[in-house]
């Protein structure tokens, strides 16, 4: 008995969130129905996330690999299941008041966000292409529901359909090239199927190939790169600000967790092939980003082309193929996921009589009024433009320095073309804020917002002091796949 | 004529061809979608169970499982979603779905 429990202890943080969520399913069902008993779930839901990430730090050290290597436990996978848990955390916290304001503030929405949870961890541990497809489908099954949360308005059931009809097809794509390489190596083991992969000439065995190219397709939907992102404007869109957060951070975070795992344990035997799609992938991404953001007077649709902007940046480092490269995306997306969920949390508060509001135009003018709430928006804006010494441009300086290191030079001079045509956009809203015309003051910045725009600026400011053990963090957790 | 796993894949290949075509190509329902995508994952059924038993190796069966499994999951899900939409849209119709740009 204490035996099995010491075998599954890198599987506890799982364990423990799957278990509160199933708890708080049957609190939710048995308690009354009101919008103070939702919010105590929610709070309650973070405890148990909170609870998953002290027992991801504390309950074992170094790699294990369980259920016959089907789940991985190493550092890169603790590394970015804490990202995600801490994205899907600031998400929920987002959306107390927002909800409470709508009155959809259910219990279901806390539960529904660890089911998710629970799925991109297992994206993340997985060494296995059952695990793979098991952990994607836990998540995007939470996520479609999320979508459509706002169930009586129509954008937010629209977004929720097309999230649906894109995302289910991206998972039988993926589905298929899983196929394709289960028939190739035999098993659905990463490593057999690189076992399998090195040995053979990936441009004549036609299986391989295919199955290497559905799979890439159906985790590129996922992080909605171009040119498989035309979902992401829509859904981001009409989604409740609050499921937005939660959709630009945590599960982009799985995904992008996912491919690199996928690509460095499943298929390094064949490194060019895979390295071609995720370039090509990579600059697409960061330009079309970059340029379709120009036109967006929607800060929602606006945040959403500078999601798909960065997901190409992250996978610059992921193009090298190196352990720095690897180490880049590991330190890009957590800076990533830090801005953005401060650029939410500023969204959330843009509220003028209950009313919810998306456009940009709405901001000109803030620094009269909320001069606090403009200059950290300000910084969150120049930190995503990538201007020194705001940590946002270290995250860029990294991905960029992995791929002129593995000689990849044309690719990271699209990089920073990409990073010097999006500062206009976030200098924009910057230039709104502070020298156009003020409108009618915003309501009150209230509590769990500002906790999270002020942790979030400040991270910006202040963080170059922490960057370096932070640095050697992601390389140790880089090397563990690399190696 | 034998029939070798060559045939079973070439099956499961034209059934998922049809399904994205049936995705891409619909202008009518969503429902024809939703059909579209069982279509899909059920061609990559007979792709797991082909190559499972042409190898011998079990493993293919259950990720087969685990697919049915999670279609039935997913189809739940999206006829869900459907009812929510038809209620505030009335309507269904693929042309009808564009009250975003894109």
């Amino acid at each position: 008995m204490s035996e099995s429990f010491v075998t599954y202890a890198p599987m506890l943080p799982e364990f423990i969130i799957i278990l509160g969520a199933i708890v708080l399913l049957m609190y939710g069902v048995f308690g009354s129905e009101t919008q103070t008993e939702a919010v105590n779930v929610g709070w309650l839901s973070i405890i148990v996330l909170i609870t998953a990430t002290v027992a991801l730090l504390w309950a074992v050290d170094g790699s294990q690999s369980l259920f016959l290597g089907a789940f991985k436990n190493d550092s890169f996978a603790r590394f970015m299941k804490i990202l995600a848990i801490a994205g899907s955390i600031c998400a929920l916290m987002l959306a107390f008041d927002d909800f409470s304001d709508h009155g959809i503030m259910k219990f279901e929405y806390p539960v529904l966000v660890m089911f998710a949870t629970a799925g991109m961890m297992v994206m993340i541990s997985a060494g296995d292409l059952i695990a793979l497809y098991i952990g994607l489908e836990l998540q995007s099954l939470a996520l479609y529901v999320m979508a459509a949360y706002r169930r009586d308005s129509v954008r937010s059931s629209e977004a929720g359909l097309k999230y649906f009809v894109l995302g289910a097809l991206s998972s039988g794509i993926l589905l298929y090239g899983a196929s394709l390489l289960y028939g190739f190596a035999g098993s659905t083991d990463f490593q057999v199927i690189a076992n399998a992969a090195k040995g053979t000439d990936a441009s004549v065995n036609l299986w391989l190939i295919f199955g290497l190219v559905f799979l890439m397709v159906g985790i590129s939907f996922k992080i909605s790169a171009v040119p498989f992102h035309m979902w992401t404007p829509d859904v981001y869109e009409g989604s409740a600000t609050p499921v937005t957060a939660f959709f630009a951070t945590a599960p982009k975070v799985a995904a992008i967790a996912l491919l690199v795992r996928v690509s460095m344990s499943a298929f390094p035997g064949i490194a060019p092939q895979w390295q071609q799609i995720i370039t090509f992938i990579a600059i697409a991404s960061m330009l079309f980003g970059a340029f379709a953001a120009i036109g967006q007077t929607n800060i929602k649709r606006l945040m959403a082309y500078s999601s798909i902007s960065n997901v190409g940046f992250a996978l610059v480092g992921l193009a090298a193929n190196t352990a720095e490269g690897v180490q880049g995306v590991l330190i890009y997306m957590s800076i990533y996921v830090v801005m953005t969920l401060g650029v939410f949390a500023s969204i959330v508060c843009m509220r003028r009589d209950g009313q919810s509001l998306e456009d940009i135009h709405e901001l000109s003018g803030l620094a009269k009024n909320n001069l606090p709430l403009a200059f950290g928006l300000m910084i969150l804006m120049f930190s995503l433009a990538g201007i020194p010494p705001l940590v946002g441009f270290f995250a860029k300086y990294h991905v960029l320095l992995a791929a002129v290191q593995a000689e990849l030079y044309g690719l990271a001079i699209f990089g920073v073309l990409a990073s010097v045509i999006g500062a206009y956009y976030y200098l924009r809203i910057i230039k709104i804020m502070f020298f156009d015309d003020s409108r009618d003051p915003f309501q009150p910045v209230r509590f769990n917002p500002g906790v999270i725009i002020l942790t979030s600026a400040l991270l910006m400011l202040v963080g170059v002091t922490i960057l370096g053990p932070f640095v050697d963090a992601a390389l140790i957790a880089a090397r563990t796949l690399t190696l | 004529m034998e029939i070798g796993s060559g045939h079973y894949l070439t099956l499961a290949a034209v059934l998922f061809t049809i399904g994205i075509f049936g995705i891409f190509l619909n202008r009518k329902n969503v429902i024809v979608i939703l059909m579209s995508i069982e279509l899909m994952l059920l061609a990559v059924n007979i792709n797991l169970v082909t190559f499972s038993v042409f190898n011998s190796d079990l493993v293919g069966q259950i990720f087969a499982m685990m697919v049915l499994t999670v279609a039935a999951a997913e189809a739940a899900i999206g006829l869900a979603i459907i009812v929510v939409y038809f209620r505030n849209r009335g309507s269904i119709a693929v042309e009808d779905v564009n009250m975003m740009r894109g």
